[in-house]
């Protein structure tokens, strides 16, 4: 008999998440994603400097911190056509792939590990035997069976304080985990150092951008930190040669300790290359510019959309099919319409859920702060596995060979990418490709300084007295977590109206006005749940797409008449 | 800062404590230097040392219950990035994280649990961190975890903590979701839950290295460090960013960049034109600095943005205008003033009153602030 089920907090992701599921027969044969916290940061900015925008959206998030102000400074250039100078678009490039492979790396090992590795069942492992694991795998150094020894003694006196904090109560010794000991015990200890490791390589961050999280280097027609190669103030020789440190740093422990890893652990789950494909649809707005022209030609991963998991066919992407629909959302149009485009959207709260404290939503009216946003009236994945899959279908020649190459490892074909594994593997892909590119756009950085090209701003039309009565512009970025778009009104000198469609709004909306399931609950659809009362099995398909839900739910009208009188009601 | 050698040699730390911890894998060396940097960062001399590795002895682990609201988990990732000591030695050795939605293995009922055994267990002795505003408009409804509305949950876990800290601005103010015209009705947890004890560590994101200094503060001396007049620890937020400022010859020199990227921003000028909003702002950024010490917005040539003062997304916005005219003298001419050989007296007519912030409080056009000598 089918039951229903409520998890709640989903924990191991950015925000809050509530996932409803029925289960019959131990699958799942109906899902409900719902986001229960809402701030409003749109309403907030409305009448405010759009220069200033990039740091209220800054705080979207500060998982995938730096993502919001790329995307805000990119619309408020493409409204008043300003052209960056040469080394922003490379200071952005390596920001931003900094943060692309830093977050894949946390992701994997402290969010989404523990799907799989089962930490209780490293204490029995083998020193030894891990480090012939280890060193089959890996020249990675530290893989000695001290190492692994001293790593297991540490969580063995760890665990016999009976004190687990963060790892208390969770579903240790659970049916689904299927690795040895010993492949637990090396993921524990890589757990440990990528805690480390982070935290270290993301200070290229704070080199170029003063601080991680939130950074605070943007602005609208460059960056803030200075180049030159004759000041001990600015971007000089030293600090281009401590970057470049972090970046080999980063791209070691890319190399040859996280897709090692993840070559490691993923043939004892090939059952999760045919669970949790979803809804079939990528969309990749692509990034990284590889010249200073401003377009979209010559991205280093290509802007396109897939449909229906047809890899012959990538198709161009018109923002002007975007539109989000609210007829599952606590929101209301004052239209009375389901669906609206971001120059016009709007996002009146319209709360119909039970009251807290409550023990389940009502599925069948609205139950999610989320709003479902549509291309073309189609539910559309996003994130690192369509941002592979558009460049792997565009020949892509590096998404093509490491693809291949992982593929090859694991003796799967391509259909194995469509599914919880794939979204998986496809962000190591992801990741590696970063870890190897971004040292390019620091080499040309250097180049530009050694010609004493040294401008980072251009300031033209940094006035408001500059810029025209009325414009409008669309700003795109590649997060971590995928497509992200803010689209901005400026008219007099001040925001007019801001909208965000965001990777997790995508990939976590709940059902539209046709019926369409999002992306996370068609994801759900089919994947077993061997015990109802730990349902490990959901957090594996909902984590493979790396929530991040203070994103999601931030889009409110800028208009904001409304508000009142919602709050009046 | 004394040397963790010398602290051995001297015996500040006892054996035996040393050793508890060596089996805990955390080698003398490493514990005697965190004990130093802790005595350190709380301004205290070095015989206080065997006080505080007293207070971090293992079996002695603080239950912690981090609850994150209306946030966007800035505060958290900070916390990752924390060095003195790590996340890992934190987490593993130091406190005893018992609910942390963004790291903790356990999801829905099996986290909830986890967090009820830690609330019975230690009632009134665990350490209540909280992340994110508290939205008290429309019953709540704004922000629930686990079918619960934030506000409930705060009063329920800080209403039974030894203390609670609020970590970042939107905790300690209200921050961002408060901002004008604050569409949820978000406020600050000292706001939400009147009546309990709170220490507040603001800042977008707070500085990890304040958090772990107020934690062993609080272990230490069974008591939460001295405040000012808004709730933060003195220790952190006692002195002006601009009275610490490593460009602030700068300023008494009158030399001013004057737009990102020209010859006296590259130079490391003052970047008080450029709208640098350190005049206002209280808070150890230029000491502690972000990521080890590595940077912090005025040394990478971005002006500060008043992070760590309440409401700064309303009274220091906009953010690249430059600080409105402040007492003693006139705005547009005042830095330009200072170039012609007045700085030693503006400097210090800047530094004594400092409530430009004060004078600006809703107000839209900062021209038209009155003059105040």
């Amino acid at each position: 008999m089918a039951k229903k089920i409520a998890v709640d907090p989903i924990t191991r992701i950015e925000g809050h998440l509530r996932i409803e599921a029925q289960i019959d027969g131990g699958k799942i044969t109906d899902a409900w994603s719902s986001s229960t916290a809402f701030r409003g940061i749109e309403t907030i900015l409305k009448g405010r400097d759009p220069r200033d925008a990039h740091h209220f959206v800054q705080r979207f998030c500060g998982v995938c911190t730096t993502v919001h102000s790329m995307a805000s400074i990119r619309a408020v250039e493409d409204a008043l056509k300003i052209q960056i100078p040469d080394n922003a678009r490379l200071i952005r490039n390596i920001i931003m792939g900094i943060q692309n492979v830093q977050d894949h790396v946390i992701h994997f090992y402290h969010l989404h590990a523990l799907d799989w590795v089962d930490i209780v069942s490293a204490l029995s492992a083998d020193p030894k035997k891990t480090a012939q694991v280890a060193q089959s795998i890996s020249n990675w150094p530290l893989s000695s069976a001290t190492y692994f020894k001293g790593v297991q003694d540490r969580v063995k006196a760890f665990v016999g304080t009976g004190r687990l904090g963060p790892f208390a109560n969770a579903y240790w010794g659970h049916s689904a985990y299927k690795l040895p000991p010993e492949a637990n015990l090396m993921a524990v200890a890589h757990y440990l150092e990528a805690l480390e490791w982070q935290k270290d390589v993301i200070k290229i961050h704070a080199i170029l951008g003063s601080k991680n999280p939130h950074p605070q280097t943007f602005l609208v027609g460059g960056m803030s930190i200075p180049v030159d190669p004759d000041s001990q103030n600015a971007i000089n020789a030293d600090k281009l040669a401590l970057i470049g440190k972090l970046l080999k740093k980063a791209r070691a422990f890319v190399e040859q300790v996280y897709i090692p890893d993840l070559l490691a652990v993923a043939p004892a789950y090939l059952d999760w290359g045919a669970i949790g494909g979803g809804v079939g649809n990528y969309m990749s707005f692509g990034d990284f510019p590889m010249d200073n022209s401003g377009g979209i030609d010559n991205l280093y991963f290509p802007r396109g959309i897939i449909m229906g998991k047809d890899l012959a066919n990538v198709m161009a992407v018109d923002e002007s099919k975007i539109t989000e629909d609210v007829t599952r959302s606590w929101y209301e149009y004052s239209d009375g319409g389901a669906e609206k485009h971001p120059y016009v959207g709007e996002t009146n709260p319209k709360y119909t859920g039970p009251t807290p404290p409550y023990e389940f939503l009502d599925t069948d009216g609205k139950y999610s702060w989320v709003k479902s946003p549509r291309y073309n009236g189609e539910p559309m994945e996003v994130g690192p596995l369509a941002r592979v899959l558009v460049a792997y279908a565009s020949g892509n020649a590096d998404a093509k060979g490491a693809v291949d190459f992982v593929l090859g490892k694991l003796g799967v074909g391509a259909g194995a990418l469509f599914s919880t594994l794939g979204r998986t593997a496809a962000r190591g892909v992801d990741c590696l490709l970063l870890a190897q590119k971004t040292e390019l756009w620091l080499q040309q950085l250097t180049q530009n300084m050694d010609r004493g090209i040294l401008a980072v701003h251009n300031a033209e039309k940094w006035e408001p007295s500059t810029w025209p009565k009325e414009a409008q512009g669309f700003g795109y970025h590649e997060a971590p977590r995928g497509a992200l778009g803010h689209w901005i009104r400026i008219e007099n000198g001040a925001i007019k109206n801001y909208q965000a469609v965001v990777p997790s709004t995508w990939n976590a909306g709940p059902r539209d006005a046709s019926g369409k399931l999002g992306p996370y609950e068609s994801a759900l659809i089919g994947t077993p749940v061997a015990d109802e009362k730990q349902p490990l099995e959901i957090l594996r398909t909902i984590h493979s797409f790396d929530p991040c839900l203070a994103c999601a739910v931030h889009v409110l009208d800028t208009r904001g008449n409304e508000i009142i009188k919602v709050k009046a009601l | 800062m004394l040397d963790p050698e010398k602290a051995l040699q001297e015996g500040l730390v006892s054996e035996e404590i040393l050793k508890k911890w060596e089996v805990r894998g955390v080698s003398r060396r490493d514990f005697l230097k965190f004990c130093s940097v802790m005595t350190a960062s709380l301004a205290l001399p070095a015989s206080f040392m065997g006080q505080i590795a007293e207070a971090m002895e293992a079996d002695n682990r603080p239950a912690v219950i981090w609850m994150e609201f209306q946030g966007c988990t800035g505060d958290s990732e900070a916390f990752l990035r924390a060095n003195q000591p790590t996340a890992a030695e934190i987490i593993l050795d130091y406190l005893s994280v018992d609910y942390h939605e963004t790291i903790m293995a356990a999801a829905g009922h099996q986290a909830e649990e986890a967090k009820h055994a830690t609330m019975e267990k230690y009632k009134g002795k665990y350490i209540a961190i909280v992340e994110g505003s508290i939205p008290m408009a429309e019953g709540g409804i704004y922000c629930t975890v686990a079918g619960d509305s934030a506000l409930n949950i705060a009063r329920k876990v800080c209403g039974n903590a030894a203390a609670t800290l609020a970590v970042g601005s939107c905790a300690s103010y209200g921050g961002i979701p408060a901002a004008m015209p604050n569409p949820t009705g978000a406020v600050s947890v000292a706001e939400a839950v009147p009546g309990i004890t709170v220490l507040n560590l603001p800042g977008c994101p707070l500085n990890a290295e304040n958090l772990t200094a107020a934690i062993v503060h609080f272990l230490t001396f069974g008591r939460l460090p001295a405040t000012d007049s808004l709730g933060r620890p003195k220790f952190a937020y006692g002195k002006r960013i601009h009275d610490n400022c490593e460009r602030r010859s700068h300023f008494d020199a009158g030399q001013y960049a004057e737009g990102f990227g020209d010859a006296g921003h590259r130079q490391g000028w003052c970047l008080y034109k450029l709208g640098c909003k350190g005049p206002e702002t209280f808070h150890n950024c230029p000491t502690v600095r972000y990521n080890e010490g590595t940077s912090w917005p005025i040394q990478a040539g971005h002006g500060c943005i008043g992070c760590s003062e309440p409401q700064f997304w309303d009274t220091m916005t906009p953010f690249y205008r430059r600080l409105p005219q402040v007492p003693g003298f006139g705005i547009e001419a005042t830095a330009d003033k200072i170039g012609l050989g007045l700085a030693a007296a503006t400097a210090v007519a800047f530094g004594a009153h400092g409530v430009a912030s004060a004078l600006r409080k809703g107000d839209e056009t900062d021209t038209k602030v009155k003059k105040e000598d």
